[in-house]
């Protein structure tokens, strides 16, 4: 199975700003590919080089086969791109927009509905309205709808759901992985962690540099130690208390707990008379799975130490 | 109780014929961390405007800081400090120099600037970035900073408008450490957010959607009512009319 991307050695600086560092990674057909990793960690470069938009200093680009470089052109008809920020006309309506994409791409938006349908028909309704007046949820749905009007073989999402809320991002996602259907590969990035657990395989990307690709469980199965999830009525108390404690590697808080490591790996009566002293009431703590996040956490603290 | 800081009694907010805000009635204590959420949409910017006295209830009452909003709109900026992912800090500025301007626009006294400008770094630990343009710093110590020159003027309340967007995960946390620290001091925090896990850590939190107030209680509170297991769920199950 010939592999939809193929990168080798990837870097690139902007001035002193090293964006990406000898990133080597490959994409398979028909798989959500995510790249986790925070603002800065270089991956809207990464996904502008994929596109063909943006050229590397070094290393290799090929996708579907052809150099990014030699063979942009052609690869520009296959593939569907939907940037970090909202990038269509505004003052154009929702069915000029999608008319348009289709247009430039030299098909028609009735040959290829069947693709799209299921995510454009949320906005069908609205299909008069200027695209700068939709809100967020709906922007996105319309701009994936032009990335894929052309049914390309390579989708890239670049920060698709950053500031839509939890219900759109849901459904975003749902729509993805009905898209798999069709034979497209999608390659995502994104700053929700959680979002990871529903790629088929995630690069964790941080300062230019990969920590680590892997399938999503695979990943939270690398954890190092034990993990604990602690609650008490106190959550800020709570924090500061665990730090405190000489047996405590890591604390983090994480919604309603705080997830600690310990350098024994163990919990005993000590823990809890110590935060007892510390005035915390109500203290439970339990042993629980690392998540993606438990792990990102992991491994930037190597990296930083390092 | 806490007597509130924030107090909207039947609040209505229009555009024309169109209702962003339809009866809001809500108070929010001192020193409390107040999550606001609802899907983009929902009439939540619109009721940030209103309390930040940016803009005008088209009726009901308004209190913020114990200041009419309704009635002297300009007073409430002096009480409040605000903080947005969009913009907060001058790039072309250093660290000190966006710290002296906003010190001045706060109306502080020179001398009262310079003390806090050097209690406010080494709490950040920023002494080497002193002279460092904005353009030249992380995200992530930009967020850090930003909230920090929120707070300068040590106000009742500070609004923080989707403060941590893309920010790594142990810098965000660092965040939330610097807003359960401030709302200790008595500090009010009224924060929006996407992060459905922040929304735990707040001392409270609402729903909005369709411009009402759908849910309004503890975390705990909410999630027990809805039978559900994150604050997340809850959202899914009521943010949206299905």
């Amino acid at each position: 199975m010939q592999k939809v991307i193929e990168s080798s050695n990837i870097s690139k600086a902007f001035g002193s700003t090293k964006a990406l560092n000898d990133i080597t990674f490959s994409v398979d057909e028909s798989e959500i590919f995510g790249f986790i990793g925070p603002d800065g960690a270089g991956k809207t470069t990464l996904f502008r080089i994929i596109a063909t938009l943006l050229l590397p200093d070094n290393g290799e680009m090929k996708v579907l086969g052809s150099d990014c470089f030699a063979g942009f052109k052609e690869l520009r008809k296959n593939i569907g791109y939907m940037p970090g920020r909202f990038s269509l006309y505004q003052d154009l309506t929702v069915e000029e927009n999608l008319n348009f994409y289709a247009t430039v791409f030299g098909t028609t938006v009735k040959e290829n509905y069947d693709l799209i349908s299921d995510i454009y028909s949320h906005i069908e309704p609205f299909k008069k309205r200027l695209a700068g007046k939709l809100s967020g949820g709906m922007k996105q749905k319309l701009a994936l709808s032009c990335a894929l009007i052309h049914k390309p073989k390579l989708l890239i999402l670049d920060e698709p759901t950053t500031g839509v809320d939890a219900v759109s991002r849901s459904e975003f996602w749902a729509m993805l992985a009905r898209l798999r259907q069709h034979d497209i590969t999608i390659i995502v990035s994104t700053p929700y962690m959680d979002e990871a657990m529903r790629c088929d395989r995630v690069a964790l990307v941080q300062n230019g540099s990969i920590l680590t690709v892997a399938p999503p469980q695979k990943i939270c199965n690398g954890f190092s130690r034990k993990l604990f999830m602690i609650k008490s009525s106190e959550k800020y108390k709570l924090i500061i208390a665990l730090r405190k404690y000489p047996g405590t590697v890591t604390a983090y808080p994480f919604g309603d707990s705080v997830h600690v490591t310990f350098s024994d790996d163990s919990i005993d009566e000590s823990l809890f008379r110590f935060l007892s002293k510390e005035g915390l009431s109500k203290v439970t703590a339990v042993e629980t799975e690392a998540g993606i996040e438990d792990r990102f956490l992991e491994l930037m603290e190597k990296d930083v130490t390092v | 109780m806490n007597n509130p800081v924030i107090t909207v009694r039947n609040l209505v907010k229009k555009f024309g014929s169109f209702v962003a805000n339809d009866n809001l009635n809500f108070e929010v204590y001192a020193g409390e961390i107040f999550g606001f959420l609802g899907a983009n949409g929902a009439g939540k910017t619109t009721t940030i405007r209103i309390l930040s006295g940016l803009s005008s209830p088209t009726s009901g009452e308004v209190i913020v800081a114990g200041i009419n909003a309704s009635k002297k709109p300009e007073e409430i900026k002096k009480q409040i400090g605000y903080m947005s992912q969009k913009f907060s800090l001058y790039e072309d500025l250093t660290v000190k120099e966006n710290i002296m301007l906003y010190g001045g626009i706060y109306g502080m006294s020179k001398s009262l600037i310079k003390e806090r400008t050097e209690r406010l770094l080494e709490k950040l630990n920023f002494h080497e970035y002193g002279n460092r343009l904005i353009a030249d710093l992380p995200l992530g110590l930009r967020q850090k900073l930003a909230f920090s020159i929120a707070v300068f003027h040590e106000p009742k309340i500070v609004f923080l408008d989707e403060p941590t967007g893309g920010v790594d995960p142990i810098t965000r946390r660092q965040f939330w450490e610097m807003i359960y620290e401030t709302a200790s001091r008595g500090i009010t925090v009224f924060v929006t957010t996407h992060y459905m896990d922040e929304a735990e850590y707040c001392d409270r939190i609402s729903i909005m959607s369709e411009a009402k107030i759908v849910a309004l209680d503890t975390p705990e509170n909410l999630k027990k009512l809805y039978n559900a297991a994150t604050v997340e769920d809850v959202f899914i199950k009521i943010a949206r009319p299905n």
